[in-house]
């Protein structure tokens, strides 16, 4: 009932904006096109000074009351540079936004057409389009150049003592594995793939890399350890979404994609740098995956070797858990589930 | 204002210069029925008024599916039953399921980009400026020029059907990115509704196929004499560029969608490998989603300077009008817009930089990217010096000139952040790129088109539209816009992902801080929206009840469209086409106000810029 009344409200309001506006109008033909229009162009000059100096003042507010709500410190090292071109950018973008915008404004005011005033036919001067391109160009080249050398170092090859990680996205979660003791990820093939039988990522268990393997729903890294993350997704594009870490990277179905970074802070200290005992790092998926696509979130935990390798120790590999499951029988071999040709054309390498 | 000084003298001039040219004069009589002449018409003014109109009501079905999904993003936890009301079981119980929302959104970003702002922003002006600017009775092809509306229609009415499917529209977003958009099993939207999605955009390819080239071929071969190309209002310069952009690209995008409609109906693996999906596994092997990326965006991205590119037209020829000035920098004006339209070809793939693509191939998108924003700079820094000592005459359009270039600013330098892979790695699918193309593409572009549309509306129609309500459309459009997307941009600096249903869950606590915001947000968008709808009023009933135009140049223009009579017939001008002696911005030169294209350079009149050719 009450929606129906603001309907009525809002209806009778645009009646009555209507009538004022077909009012205005005829006022406007009595008093004269002229002396309407150098009202209007008072009436508007104003505004549009009244709009710098209320926006200029909005921004600050804005600025106040949403900059506490922005992310800790990078959590990576490679978010650390990011973050410094960040402000880089913010100053450069922001010395150009002020310039223009309060320019622009001021002409708005002080140019408005006003009795006895004429406008200046002046309308070329190749020098200052020769200043006003090159400024530009040097500037942008500068971003550029500085942008590239942070792109070029964070997209190198991983550091040889990288700890390996496979990301795994699809329809609607994320699946971790990690090499084990043997330190290499064991072969995979999608068409192996069997929820029902322990085998979310087609493991192909005749493969004794894979018999460590550890499968997770938990992203656990090692504080000031680079990791190299091997992405993809058993579906369509998802996303590895790391704000924290300010990285991303997209999860391509039959591409196979990598990110590599290095942790700062462990969970125990971010948690204090943000005064939030329950923190927790996230990965959230970042490219549209369909209509379940934002629930698809992850834990990271980030923790001392130490405290990894215990970790690592006290979860059973797939493997194990297939085993047990009964999902294999205890002779890998003859469980050939694909003729030969096909165990040998692998999807994912180590 | 400063005192009428269009004197006597140039005005016999001008009448005499319309005399005098001896082209082919005389209208064609020929019989029309009213569905020749209303409904397929071959005239381009009438076509340019189809567009017009399908564009506005689409713009309304757009704004509308944004409202809605506002109102999950802004009130997570509160039911509207009126919502079950009009979507039925995707809104039960007055909450918004999932997949609606998907659907809004993918909608939401399909109709405004491409039926309001391509298909509604260059079909109007171009149908309706090109010949008129240019002097010349109608298009090159008035047929082509027919199919193109009426293929846009066909368009339309594929697409709006797909809206009321039993699977509903496609929800793959308007990237329609596979195997999502592929794979019928990925989403109720990749089903039927995504076939239909496809076959609409093909269609609309094919409008905008024919429309860019006849649109090309007028402007190049149909100048009126006197018409050289360095005479040319900067609107037609604009309005060719986007041509030459649409030509060229939008057959890429046609290309990357058939391979997509062949991966989802004829078993091709164009773009699919190693899937598991919906319990089995797919036997496609050897595509690449990465080669889809590639197709979409090579039009992806000139498309939004499709978009851009009138409004920045519209707004040199406005802020020149409006202020009784020339277009400070004519030439780097249209060289600006040359650059614009041929780096817009080199940058695609700053949409692709976290796509799994080669990085050493992202740092050449990086500095083409980052180049292009020289070009736009030039532009804004030419339109602060076209106001510069103007003497600004504050009607509607001129105010929506000036707040084109305030959004441009704005939405163009956060451009240079994403541009930068290095950021884009933190910034790429968060609210901040919401927040970039908004300012940019939702709301600059508009204003072009909406600039236009106040500007251009008593030589369309005959009447005035409300001035009051336009100037209420101005202030609060504007302000809107800066408070819904200003503050955006931190919930991108945030991480906040974008395209998310709701940030409600335990595991995204970390996004709550953002709720209240959100609601202000969505509270904004729905004014906004109700004040876009005071403007379709005050369109449709001044079409009908506008102040009638007593001057046919009421805005004391200089161009050659305010040269016919207040109600433009058939052949556009009823006797000889006028002959062009100038170029188009003859504003306060030497005293007086204005200066026609038509009226001849008189001996005491200084030289205007170098002696260009007559075509031929």
């Amino acid at each position: 009932m009450s929606g129906f009344f603001v309907v009525v409200l809002l209806l009778l309001l645009f009646i009555i904006v209507v009538q004022i506006a077909k009012a205005s109008e005829y006022v406007a033909i009595l008093k004269g096109e002229k002396k309407t229009q150098e009202q209007n162009n008072r009436l508007h000059a104003t505004l549009m000074l009244v709009f710098l100096i209320a926006g200029l003042i909005g921004l600050y507010v804005c600025h106040e009351l949403l900059k506490d709500k922005l992310l800790p410190a990078a959590a990576s090292v490679q978010g650390v540079a990011i973050d410094h071109m960040m402000t880089i950018t913010l100053v450069i973008t922001g010395i150009v936004f002020f310039i223009t915008q309060i320019l622009l404004f001021v002409f708005a005011y002080k140019y408005r057409g006003r009795e006895g005033h004429q406008a200046s036919y002046y309308h070329e001067n190749s020098r200052i389009e020769f200043f006003w391109t090159a400024i530009p160009a040097l500037t942008m080249t500068i971003l550029v150049a500085i942008g590239l050398k942070h792109w070029f170092t964070i997209t190198s090859a991983a550091p040889p003592n990288a700890m390996v990680v496979e990301v795994t996205g699809k329809q609607f979660n994320w699946i971790f594995r990690y090499p084990g003791k043997d330190g290499v990820l064991g072969k995979r093939d999608y068409r192996l793939i069997d929820e029902g039988k322990f085998n979310p990522l087609g493991q192909v268990w005749s493969d004794p890399y894979n018999h460590d393997d550890v499968v997770s729903s938990e992203l656990h890294l090692v504080v000031g350890r680079p990791v190299k993350l091997e992405i993809g997704s058993r579906d369509v594009i998802h996303d590895v979404g790391l704000p924290y870490f300010r990285l991303k990277m997209d999860a391509v179905p039959g591409v196979p994609t990598t990110l590599w970074f290095t942790p700062k802070y462990t969970t125990a200290e971010m948690a204090k740098m943000t005064g939030d005992p329950n923190f927790v790092y996230k990965l959230v998926c970042d490219q549209l995956c369909g209509a379940g696509h934002y629930s698809m979130v992850a834990n990271i935990v980030v923790e001392t070797q130490q405290e990894f390798d215990q970790w690592l120790a006290s979860q059973k590999s797939q493997y194990e858990l297939a085993k047990e499951g009964g999902a294999i029988p205890s002779d890998t071999t003859k469980m050939a589930m694909l003729p030969v040709k096909a165990q040998q054309s692998v999807v994912s390498e180590k | 204002m400063s005192s009428e000084v269009y004197t006597g003298q140039a005005q016999r001039a001008a009448v005499a210069a319309v005399a005098v040219h001896d082209g082919d004069g005389h209208a064609h009589h020929h019989h029309q029925s009213f569905i020749t002449k209303y409904i397929f018409s071959q005239d381009h003014k009438v076509i340019s008024k189809q567009f017009l109109i399908t564009g506005m009501i689409w713009a309304l079905i757009g704004g509308f599916f944004s409202v809605i999904f506002r109102l999950q993003l802004g009130f997570p936890d509160k039911s509207f039953p009126f919502l079950e009301t009009i979507f039925g079981h995707w809104a039960a119980g007055g909450h918004i399921s999932p997949e609606l929302y998907y659907q809004l959104v993918t909608m939401h970003g399909t109709i405004m980009i491409f039926f309001v702002l391509t298909a509604g922003l260059s079909g109007t002006f171009s149908n309706f400026l090109i010949p008129l600017q240019l002097g010349a009775r109608d298009m090159a092809s008035p047929f082509l020029n027919m199919l193109s509306y009426w293929f846009f229609f066909a368009a339309s009415i594929i697409m709006l059907i797909s809206l009321f499917l039993k699977t509903g529209p496609s929800e793959a977003g308007w990237t329609a990115y596979p195997p999502l958009s592929a794979l019928h099993e990925a989403s109720e939207g990749s089903k039927a509704g995504m076939d239909l999605w496809l076959i609409s955009m093909a269609v609309f390819v094919v409008s905008q196929l024919l429309a860019g080239l006849n649109y090309i071929s007028t402007i190049l071969n149909m100048r009126t004499k006197g018409m050289s190309m360095t005479r040319m209002p900067l609107t037609i310069w604009a309005l060719f560029f986007t041509a030459v952009l649409g030509v060229l690209s939008f057959p890429v995008l046609l290309s990357g969608f058939i391979l997509l409609l062949f991966d989802r109906n004829l078993g091709t693996s164009f773009y699919l490998s190693d899937i598991y999906i919906a319990g089995h596994a797919l036997p496609n092997q050897g595509g690449s989603p990465i080669l889809y990326e590639h197709l979409f965006w090579f039009l992806g991205h000139p498309e939004v300077y499709i978009v851009m590119l009138p409004g920045m037209g519209i707004t040199s020829e406005l802020l020149a009008t409006h202020s009784r000035k020339p277009i400070f920098g004519y030439l780097a004006m249209v060289g600006s817009l040359f650059a614009i339209a041929s780096l817009s070809f080199l940058v695609w793939a700053h949409h692709m930089f976290v796509s799994g693509m080669n990085p050493f191939l992202g740092a050449f998108f990086v500095l083409f990217t980052l180049l292009i924003a020289v070009p736009s700079s030039v532009k804004v820094f030419n339109w602060l010096a076209t106001l510069w000592k103007g003497n600004i005459q504050y009607t509607v359009p001129a105010l929506f000139a000036i707040g084109f270039v305030s959004l441009f600013i704005s939405g163009g330098l956060t451009g240079i952040w994403l541009g930068n892979s290095a950021l884009d790695l933190h910034l790429h699918d968060t609210y901040f790129v919401i927040a970039h193309f908004h300012l940019v593409m939702g709301i600059a572009a508009f204003f072009g088109m909406f600039a236009g549309v106040y500007h251009w509306f008593p030589k369309m129609f005959g009447r005035f539209m409300n001035n009051t309500l336009g100037y209420i459309h101005f202030w609060v459009t504007f302000i809107g816009a800066y408070l819904m997307f200003w503050p955006m941009h931190y919930e991108g600096l945030a991480g906040m992902p974008r395209r998310y249903y709701e940030y409600s869950a335990d595991a995204l606590a970390v996004y709550h801080r953002f709720q209240g915001l959100n609601e202000f947000i969505s509270v904004v968008a729905i004014i906004v929206f109700a004040v876009q709808l005071m403007f379709v009023f005050n369109f449709f009933y001044s079409i009908f009840k506008g102040r009638p135009v007593k001057d046919p140049n009421p805005w004391k223009a200089n161009t050659l469209e305010w040269t016919t009579p207040i109600h433009v017939g058939h052949g556009n001008w009823p006797g000889e086409i006028p002959e062009v002696h100038r170029w188009a911005y003859d504003y306060s030169k030497n005293g007086i106000d204005f200066i026609p294209q038509t009226v001849p350079v008189s001996p005491a009149e200084e030289e205007v810029a170098e002696p260009v050719k007559t075509p031929q």
